[in-house]
C-alpha cells in the first residue's frame, strides 16, 4: 500500500513546530527520521492528516556535552553513535555496542535516537538504555519547556508522557565515569528481526567491589525496564576474576543476578517464536553474559588507566 | 507541492503530492527505473539511493523531504562516457549478481560507504554490515562481499599509485 494523503508543513523553528502541533483538531504526526513512521503509513496503520517535518529546524541535530551531561538533539541520527568516540567515556562505548543492533546503515543514517524515545517500541535499544541510566527527556509545548524522567516517560507500547501538542527537543544522559564498565548484548532470530531480548549493563567498581549497577532490559515487558532487583543483588559484591562470559557458573553473582532479573524484574509478553518461559530463560542467560562483558570492559579500562598513570 | 530534485546532476522541477515516496517519484516522474522497489518496508534495500551522499531507503523517505537535495541513483554511477563505476566492474568480475533485481541497492549502499570512507576495504566487518543491509535471494552474499572489497582495494591502489 501507499501512504494516504496528508497535509505537510516544514517548520524552521521549534516554536513554529509546536504551533503546528497545536492543531489538535487533526491527527498530527512529527516526522524526524521517519524510519518507523513512514513504514506504518505505508501499511496505513497510521494515517495522519498533518505531518510536521522537523528536519529543517536548525540546531536540533546538535550533540553536545555540558559538564557531565550528554544532550542528544532531536535530529541526531543513530549512525552518529557507531563511533565510540562520538560520546566521551564508557557511555560512548555503550552506545557504539548498542547501535549496531538498530537496523542497518541506510536506516541508521535517517533514524534518530530521540525518535526512538518518541516511538516507544518495547524492543527499542535506546529506550532501555535511557531507562537504566536515568535519562531525561526534554519536551517543548505551548506553555514552555518541561523535562520528564525516563522512568515516568514510557506508558506502554507506543505510549509516552508526550502530549499531542508537544515536541521532544532532546534526550539527556549522564556521562559515565572511567570506573564504569559497560556491556550490551542482543538476541534475535535473524539479522533482520527486532530484539527478542537485549540487555544493557553498566557496572561501577571501586576497590574491586561493585558499588553501582545499572541494568536495562529490552523487550522484557510492555515497556523498557530497569532491573532494580538484580542491580541490588550485585551491590557490594566483589568483581572477582574474569569468568567465561558465555555461561558464568551457576553460583556466580552475575548468573544469580540474571535469574533475579528474569524472575522478579521482567514481565515478558509472549511473542511468536518466544513464549514467556523462553523469554525468561533468555533474559537470565543474557543478563549474566552482559554483566560479564561489562566487568571485562571495566577491567580493561582500569588496566588502561593504571598504564596511563605509570 | 512544487519541489526541485537534483538527480545525478540534473535538476528536475516537479509537482508532487507529499504522500509520494522518493522511490516512486524517481521511477515515475523522473523516469529513472533503475531504482527498484522490493518490500517497500525498508527491509530489502533494493530502493537504496544516495541523498546528499548518504545511503537511504527511498521507500522510507517522502520526495518532498528531498526538496533541494542532491540524489544519486544507479543511473548516475557510470561515468558520463559510459565507463562503468569500479563497483560495477567488480560486481561483474565477481559474479555478484544473478537476476540483478537487488543490484542497484547493493551498488548504491556500497558506493555511499566507499565515497565516505575510501579505506573501507581495510575493515571487512564494516563491509559485512553493508552487505547485511540488503537482501539478495540469488548469490548467497559472498560474491557481493568480494566485489565490494575488490572495488575498495582497486580504488585504494589507484590512489596510492600501486597495484595491490
Amino acid at each position: 500500500m501507499k501512504p494516504a494523503a496528508f497535509d505537510y508543513v516544514v517548520p524552521r523553528t521549534v516554536p513554529e513546530a509546536v504551533a503546528a502541533l497545536g492543531d489538535t483538531g487533526r491527527k498530527v504526526q512529527v516526522l524526524a527520521g521517519g524510519q518507523s513512521l513512514i513504514l506504518e503509513m505505508h501499511l496505513q496503520r497510521i494515517r495522519p492528516e498533518l505531518v510536521v517535518d522537523i528536519n529543517r529546524i536548525a540546531g536540533l541535530d546538535r550533540l553536545s556535552v555540558d559538564g557531565d551531561t550528554l544532550r542528544v538533539g532531536a535530529l541526531v541520527r543513530h549512525g552518529v553513535f557507531e563511533s565510540a568516540r562520538a560520546v566521551p567515556g564508557p557511555l560512548g562505548t555503550l552506545f557504539a555496542r548498542a547501535v549496531v543492533n538498530i537496523a542497518h546503515p541506510p536506516i541508521r543514517s535517517r533514524g534518530t535516537m530521540v525518535g526512538s524515545f518518541a516511538w516507544a517500541h518495547p524492543a527499542s535499544e535506546w529506550c532501555a538504555i535511557g531507562t537504566a541510566l536515568d535519562a531525561d527527556i526534554e519536551v517543548q509545548g505551548p506553555a514552555g519547556r518541561r523535562v520528564v524522567a525516563a522512568r515516568d516517560w514510557f506508558h506502554g507500547p507506543y505510549r509516552t508522557a508526550r502530549r499531542p501538542e508537544e515536541l521532544i527537543t532532546a534526550v539527556r544522559f549522564p556521562l559515565l565515569g572511567d570506573d564504569t564498565g559497560v556491556g550490551f548484548i542482543e538476541h534475535r532470530r535473524t539479522h533482520f528481526c527486532f530484539a527478542q531480548v537485549a540487555v544493557a549493563a553498566a557496572l561501577t567498581v571501586r576497590d574491586g567491589v561493585i558499588c553501582e549497577a545499572r541494568i536495562g532490559l529490552v523487550n522484557c515487558a510492555d515497556r523498557p525496564l530497569r532491573a532494580r532487583a538484580a542491580e541490588q543483588a550485585l551491590i557490594g559484591k566483589e568483581l572477582g576474576p574474569p569468568v567465561d562470559g558465555y555461561r558464568p557458573p551457576e553460583d556466580h553473582p552475575f548468573a544469580h543476578a540474571g535469574r533475579i532479573a528474569a524472575a522478579r524484574d521482567a514481565a515478558p509478553l509472549a511473542e511468536p517464536y518466544a513464549d514467556v518461559e523462553y523469554k525468561r530463560q533468555a533474559i537470565a542467560v543474557l543478563v549474566g553474559r552482559t554483566l560479564c562483558q561489562a566487568a571485562n570492559d571495566q577491567r580493561s579500562r582500569a588496566a588502561q588507566l593504571k598504564g596511563d598513570q605509570q | 507541492m512544487k519541489i526541485t530534485l537534483t538527480v545525478n546532476g540534473a535538476a528536475y522541477p516537479l509537482d508532487v503530492e507529499p504522500r509520494r515516496i522518493l522511490a516512486d517519484v524517481l521511477r515515475e516522474d523522473c523516469g529513472l527505473t533503475g531504482t527498484h522497489l522490493g518490500c517497500e518496508h525498508g527491509i530489502c534495500g533494493a530502493c537504496t539511493v544516495l541523498v546528499d551522499g548518504e545511503a537511504v531507503r527511498a521507500c522510507l523517505m517522502f520526495a518532498v523531504q528531498c526538496d533541494g537535495s542532491s540524489v544519486r541513483t544507479v543511473e548516475g554511477l557510470a561515468a558520463p562516457d559510459g565507463e562503468p563505476h569500479p563497483l560495477q566492474r567488480a560486481f561483474s568480475a565477481e559474479h555478484a549478481l544473478q537476476c540483478g533485481f537487488c543490484t542497484p541497492g547493493f551498488l548504491m549502499v556500497a558506493a555511499g560507504a566507499l565515497e565516505a570512507d575510501p579505506n573501507i576495504g581495510d575493515d571487512p566487518e564494516r563491509v559485512d554490515g553493508l552487505v547485511g543491509s540488503n537482501i539478495c535471494r540469488c548469490t548467497g552474499y559472498e560474491p557481493i562481499r568480494r566485489a565490494i572489497l575488490r572495488a575498495a582495494r582497486e580504488q585504494q591502489g589507484d590512489r596510492d599509485g600501486v597495484n595491490r
